[in-house]
């Protein structure tokens, strides 16, 4: 589970997060929405410590962790696996060590076991047998999901997932948001996914909060979101003709 | 800098990186110091030899004068120059790069020292394989002189070699190793720090291996001349 506690985060004189308070529950898709530029990707960030908040508190599974020094954050960030807008996979690394990295680095297993775990988290994201390809030579659809592998390799407790399906096609970004979904239940760990794509929350969204104008504007579920009376969720909702369309 | 010089998460790993590095850094660095080095060599024992008009001069000054031109500067600070633009841009636009799309940020979500990791191996294996590089330029530089200087008859190669081994002190050699241990931490730091805090785009990441460069560029001419005052006076 994580919590988060009246966070406020500032770049210089522009508020991005202002007062924003939410649990994610494990074992759900928790769905983080919002328009470009809403604060977003910067929540996610202040989530995970890449950003300093200004005040608040994060707590995973009660740890505050907005308090801990380096090192027992460090502790906490081997329960995390993120998934990246651009999938940030290393270059310079193969798909098999990219997934191997992080237990390269942490796990005590041995080379057979961790060829073993690389070939099972790739197997799990449909992508058996591309083991020895770069990262240049995947299309964005194997890039995110070489990104999902390598974020599960570590059997996190918590998955993020920051706009998992930018720039891909429909079919496949239905295929990703049923993989996260999968992944979420199989493990039973806590996953938040930050998108603005509106199959992504019909399709996965167990928990939703919208952000608007770095506030939490709404929370809710995939049920109850066509159905709020607050006018900037509605504006975001049914921005899409096809929205309309269903809305009636 | 604290996170740069912390022990690495992985000793295996950052061993394994350093060599890669040594490789990469060092190693790859050869053939551009073979050319610049030779022709270095031949071109200063040129310009010694047509400025020397006295006949009271014996010829094995510019064996001398190539030697100490070599040994002293033109190697230890010219390399440093030349690496400063090969390996510092290189440097900046990897980890800008790195920085940009997010790999500095997944590497820090798995709780890696990603400062200590990227930098580090760089910092560490460039201290360790430039003075083996400088030595190499300062043979080739003096192995360029001799081609020349007896090729086109500017002296022959006994007067060479005597002005090369005239009045020689161990010294020199050590001064330009103390130099290249600085600039080489200079020369990788520096554009390291740049590309580390890219911030932006492609554009951004082009700006900071300019600004590694430069910079870096100046920083080895400072350090020298501060070294240079403190070893040699």
């Amino acid at each position: 589970m994580i919590e988060v506690k009246n966070i406020y985060k500032s770049f210089g004189e522009k508020e991005v997060l202002k007062d924003v308070s939410f649990v994610f529950e494990r074992g759900k898709t928790n769905l983080i929405i919002g328009a470009s530029g809403s604060g977003k990707s910067v929540l996610t960030k202040c989530i995970v410590g890449l950003h300093e908040i200004d005040s608040g508190e994060v707590l995973f599974d009660g740890r505050n962790f907005s308090d801990m020094n380096l090192k027992s954050r460090k502790e906490i960030r081997k329960e995390i696996g993120m998934l990246f807008q651009g999938s940030a996979l290393f270059d310079s690394l193969s798909v098999e060590e990219n997934v191997k990295f992080p237990l390269k680095m942490y796990a005590s297993m041995t080379e057979k076991e961790m060829q073993e775990r690389v070939n099972f988290c790739l197997g799990r994201v449909n992508l058996p047998g591309v083991n020895h390809l770069f990262p240049a030579e995947l299309s964005g659809g194997m890039k995110k999901r070489v990104g999902i592998a390598r974020a599960i390799a570590m059997n996190p407790k918590y998955l993020f997932c920051d706009e998992p399906n930018s720039g891909l096609d429909p079919q496949t970004s239905i295929v990703i948001d049923n993989l996260i979904e999968e992944i979420t239940k199989e493990y039973d760990i806590t996953t938040v996914v930050v998108t603005h794509d509106m199959n992504s929350v019909i399709e996965i969204g167990s928990k939703i909060m919208f952000i608007y104008k770095g506030r939490k504007a709404w929370e809710g579920d995939k049920v109850t979101i066509t159905q709020s009376n607050i006018q900037e969720l509605n504006d975001f909702v049914f921005a899409s003709h096809i929205m309309k369309k269903l809305r009636g | 800098m604290i996170r740069v010089f912390s022990k690495p998460d992985k000793i295996r790993i950052f061993f394994k990186q350093l060599i890669d590095e040594i490789y990469g850094l060092g190693l790859g660095s050869l053939g551009i110091i073979s050319i610049i080095s030779v022709f270095m060599g031949a071109v200063i024992v040129i310009q010694t030899a047509s400025n020397i008009d006295s006949p009271l001069l014996p010829l094995y000054t510019v064996g001398f004068t190539a030697r100490q031109s070599i040994i002293l500067e033109f190697s230890p600070t010219i390399i440093a120059l030349i690496l400063a633009g090969k390996i510092g841009s290189n440097i900046a636009s990897e980890i800008g790069t790195m920085r940009v799309s997010e790999q500095i940020d997944a590497l820090e979500i798995m709780g890696v020292n990603s400062a200590n990791f990227l930098v580090l191996p760089k910092v560490i294996a460039s201290m360790f394989i430039n003075p083996f590089l400088v030595i190499y330029s300062m043979f080739l530089g003096l192995f360029g002189g001799w081609l020349v200087g007896v090729s086109t008859g500017l002296c022959t190669s006994y007067e060479y070699i005597y002005g090369i081994r005239y009045d020689f002190e161990m010294f020199s050699v050590t001064y330009a190793l103390v130099k290249t241990v600085f600039f080489a931490f200079v020369i990788t730091s520096i554009p390291a720090y740049h590309g580390y805090y890219t911030k932006g785009g492609a554009l951004e990441v082009g700006r900071s291996s300019t600004k590694g460069v430069v910079y870096s560029s100046i920083a080895v001419l400072l350090t020298n001349y501060v070294l240079t005052q403190i070893l040699l006076i």
